[in-house]
């Protein structure tokens, strides 16, 4: 058994687990924190993507143990149903989920693409390594495709965060 | 007091169009939908039950045979493991759509590598998992395993009802100006829902209650009670939200039973979710096919002759078989005709549906043979295709119901520029990339399943929707309540929709794309017995009756709900059954695709850069759900046409590429911003609400109009599906 502490949406949780447990499975299973979704368990899919000390990583591919301290953000720490952040309230608005499964991954993975994209970071279609001047759809599509989407919502995932990214900037 | 319509006769009064409210067919937000941006909404996993264990199934490692031996000892020392089950309830396959029955069950025969052999159960996942993997198990193998389709001692059998041998095809191919016959194959695939099936059971003395992802609780409910010889009534299932189906939740699989069973031994709340492997080996696949096509036509593109001959494969003593030619039958004419489907048994995972069973894989044949014949006939392929929409069925006396086939085709060709293209193969050139355009029609029966749906208007003038269908992403959520704010006249915010529990009056399940049309109906006519007793309290008529807002009447003289009820609620059951109208006239609903790709001469890669759906499915419920289902369906179209392919190692019949990592589903960047139009039809032949199904309708034929583009783009036919790039770097121009 592990003590770990983590600082999940601004509150700290003392977890006492199996030092086997992913911070995805201590989120679930532990701390009845279930917003983040399992969708494969091997880093494939992007459903468990949560924010960890600024950055997106998928909860799955990593121990809870290893985040002593960290400070962590899940779907339920963006917001709640009567109190929804501007990219939820887009993706309602748009129609960027159909089952709902992966979209708290989608969001979390999209909040913090906005904030890479504003701090200059390039990828793989961006026309320079100083980062896109603006989040264009292809951007978004790039830099959303660790985020599998068996609906195939994709294409309104896109206008969804074009527009919550637009409000921001 | 229960409304009940059997579809015998057209429903031609359109109801719907007159109702104040006016929110069917609005692009509304879908209700569900703040709960799941936020990850509120309650999934099979998420249901906080106090002193629930884990269970997590062992699978079989060999193809064909026996298990002799589980070593359960050597687990059960581990004081945090409960319990090993290797109870003969286990189901050794998962039910098919529809079963309302227990699948195969039994865990000491094996029929499949991957097939779930045991349950082990303890405090953790953690713990289970671990045990699960070093459980010793032993085996007897039989070494006359088959595991491929098209081998010679593969055995077959042709399922006698689905033949067709009329006129005379061989002698209208040879007397015909032109000609197409080419045999095509299309690999297996996964439905590759998002969330994994998941079944969490609980008992009170005899009572179970099994919270789970699935998608027919109506049936379900059924296959468990048989499966673990209880009386349903014994049974609570709940799914009120599901991540997902596509197929594989519509019967009951192996999840459900082994929780069921273990948490009755142990006396504890069990959780059983399948690994992402334990989805693609123990659910379902979408059999692979080969399609021998045969077209033959006049110099004026009419067809004399047309014959689609298919081999698709399932388990030993399995009745499903991919429905390759189910559109086949009705959609082009052609006097001469031969349609058949052969049945290889296979030891491999159980076929069963994956969204569209039948049509995703026919429709995409079928579409490129006819885009060969076009090319052949020097025909326009939409030109083509419109001159072949039949009079009357081809091979039945009846008629069709609301057609808008040519519309979608004249309609998509407009909006896409289709006259702009340049018609040579291989000749359009932008840097490194090939461009090339391709089109091919859609279409899918359309089917109405008996459903009912409890509707009550409560005192205060707010009202509840009840039935155990259920939302898979579909909208269900969505469009039941628009229809009964409209038939009740009240907003939006003043219907709540509660579905996914089997204490509901029973739906018709989410499956067919028949749910929005059944369970629409059902609700539709509970409303419409509220509204009669409504008007009885105002010594009025019902058809007279002017509801909106929560108010009967109009101006001045309208009255809220809450004072006419004077502190009492009505309710009514809604039923609908199928009728006449389905086997008298051919139902289906149509459509047309349009896609531009560019394929990179270099690579072999393929883009697709543009593409455009026109949709025609009776009265459409709410456009932006629907709109969804389409791109849904045209972006499983873009996997099945360039990357989608379940790999069999042909040695012991395993999966290879069992995971979101090997098989590969379409990612964002891999699809543009695709556009659907949706016809406006009402099809008073198909239901009450004049509404047809579209959740399937956006997959079948989408692969073609990808492919065919490819064709244009690059003069390469790849009859042999996914069009992956080494497919097409044989036929690239070499500089």
């Amino acid at each position: 058994m592990e003590t770990t502490e983590l600082v999940i949406n601004g509150k700290t949780h003392e977890l006492r687990a199996d030092s086997r447990v992913t911070l995805l499975d201590a989120l679930r299973n532990h701390l009845e924190l279930t917003g983040t979704k399992k969708g494969c368990d091997h880093g494939q899919c992007g459903a468990c993507t949560v924010i960890v000390e600024g950055r997106r990583i998928n909860s799955c591919l990593t121990l809870a143990c290893m985040h002593d301290g960290d400070e962590i953000t899940t779907i339920e720490g963006i917001g709640q149903p009567d109190n929804l952040s501007a990219l939820q309230s887009a993706f309602v608005a748009h129609d960027g989920f159909q089952c709902g499964y992966c979209t708290p991954g989608q969001i979390c993975s999209a909040t913090a693409m906005i904030e890479e994209a504003k701090a200059g970071w390039p990828s793989f279609v961006s026309d320079d390594l100083e980062g896109p001047e603006e989040l264009s759809n292809e951007e978004i599509s790039e830099r959303m495709s660790g985020n599998l989407c068996r609906c195939a919502a994709y294409p309104n995932i896109v206008n969804a965060i074009r527009q919550a990214a637009g409000e921001q900037s | 007091m229960t409304a009940h319509q059997k579809m015998d006769k057209p429903d031609t009064r359109n109801r719907l169009d007159d109702m104040r409210q006016g929110l069917v067919g609005k692009p509304m937000d879908r209700p569900d939908g703040p709960l799941k941006v936020s990850g509120q909404a309650t999934y099979a996993h998420e249901w906080d039950i106090p002193d629930m264990v884990y269970g997590v199934l062992v699978r079989a490692t060999i193809s064909k045979g026996r298990v002799t031996d589980v070593e359960s000892d050597r687990i059960l020392a581990d004081e945090a493991v409960h319990a090993v089950i290797t109870d003969d309830r286990l189901l050794r396959r998962p039910a098919q759509g529809g079963a309302n029955e227990a699948p195969p069950q039994g865990s000491k025969q094996v029929d499949y590598f991957g097939q779930p052999i045991a349950l082990v159960v303890a405090d953790t996942f953690e713990q289970a998992r671990h045990a699960a993997n070093i459980l010793p198990i032993s085996y007897e193998t039989e070494g006359n395993a088959a595991f491929d389709p098209e081998a010679a001692d593969t055995e077959t059998d042709t399922p006698e009802d689905d033949q067709l041998d009329q006129g005379d095809l061989d002698q209208a191919m040879r007397d015909a100006a032109f000609t197409v016959d080419q045999v095509y194959h299309t690999p297996g695939h996964n439905s590759a829902a998002m969330e994994p099936h998941c079944a969490i059971a609980s008992w009170e003395g005899d009572k179970l209650t099994l919270r789970g992802s699935y998608q027919m609780l109506n049936f379900n409910i059924n296959e468990l009670a048989d499966a673990l010889h209880i009386s349903p009534d014994n049974i609570r299932m709940l799914s009120p939200y599901v991540g997902g189906g596509f197929g594989s939740k519509l019967g009951l699989s192996p999840e459900a039973v082994a929780a069921a069973i273990a948490a009755k031994d142990i006396g504890r709340p069990v959780c059983v979710a399948l690994s992402r492997q334990q989805v693609f080996e123990a659910t379902m696949r979408r059999s692979e096919t080969r399609q021998h096509v045969r077209l033959a036509c006049g110099e004026d593109g009419i067809l004399t002759g047309l014959g689609h001959e298919c081999l698709v494969s399932n388990l030993p003593g399995e009745e499903f078989y991919e429905p390759v030619t189910q559109a086949t039958h009705f959609l082009y004419g052609g006097e001469n005709r031969k349609l058949g489907i052969e049945v290889a048994r296979l030891n491999r995972t159980c076929g069963g549906s994956v969204r569209a069973p039948g049509e995703a894989v026919g429709m995409q044949v079928l579409e490129n043979a006819m885009d060969e014949l076009a090319e052949a006939a020097g025909i326009d392929p939409v030109e083509l295709r419109k001159r072949n929409i039949p009079e009357q069925h081809p091979e039945k006396d009846i008629p069709y119901s609301s057609r808008r086939f040519t519309e979608a085709l004249d309609e998509g060709a407009k909006l896409f520029g289709w006259d702009k293209r340049n018609r040579k193969p291989g000749a359009t050139r932008e840097g490194d990339w090939l461009i090339g355009h391709g089109m091919a029609g859609a279409a899918r029966i359309n089917v109405l399943s008996e459903a009912k749906a409890k509707v009550t208007l409560l005192a205060d003038g707010s009202a509840v929707v009840e039935t155990d269908m259920t939302d898979i992403g579909t909208g269900t959520y969505a469009i039941l309540t628009q229809i009964a704010c409209d038939m009740l006249g009240l907003p939006a915010d003043k219907v709540e929709t509660r579905l996914g529990d089997t204490d509901f009056p029973a739906g018709p399940g989410s499956g067919g794309s028949w749910g929005a049309s059944s369970s629409g109906s059902a609700v539709f006519l509970a409303c419409e017995e509220i509204r009669k007793q409504l008007a009885d309290k105002l010594g009025s008529k019902e058809a007279d009756l002017t509801l909106a807002d929560g108010k009967a009447g109009t101006g001045d003289k309208a009255r809220p709900f809450a004072e006419i009820l004077d502190g009492k609620e009505i309710s009514a059951i809604g039923h609908i059954e199928p009728g006449k109208t389905m086997e008298d006239w051919q139902q289906a609903t149509y459509g047309s695709y349009f896609a531009e790709v560019a394929v990179n001469a270099v690579t072999g890669e393929t883009r697709v850069k543009r593409m455009l759906g026109v949709f025609g499915a009776g009265r459409i419920l709410n456009e932006k759900t629907a709109t969804s289902q389409c791109y849904g369906g045209m972006i499983w179209g873009i996997g099945s046409a360039l990357t989608e392919e379940l790999a069999f190692d042909n040695r012991d019949g395993h999966i290879v590429n069992h995971d979101l990592a090997e098989y590969h589903i379409p990612v964002n960047l891999d699809v543009p911003q695709i556009e659907v139009v949706l016809l406006k039809e009402r099809d008073e032949f198909a239901s009450p609400i004049q509404a047809k199904g579209i959740g399937e309708l956006g997959i079948c034929g989408a692969a073609a109009a990808v492919t065919n583009a490819i064709y244009n783009a690059t003069a390469i036919r790849v009859r042999d599906y996914p069009a992956t790039l080494d497919k097409l770097l044989v036929g690239l121009p070499d500089e």
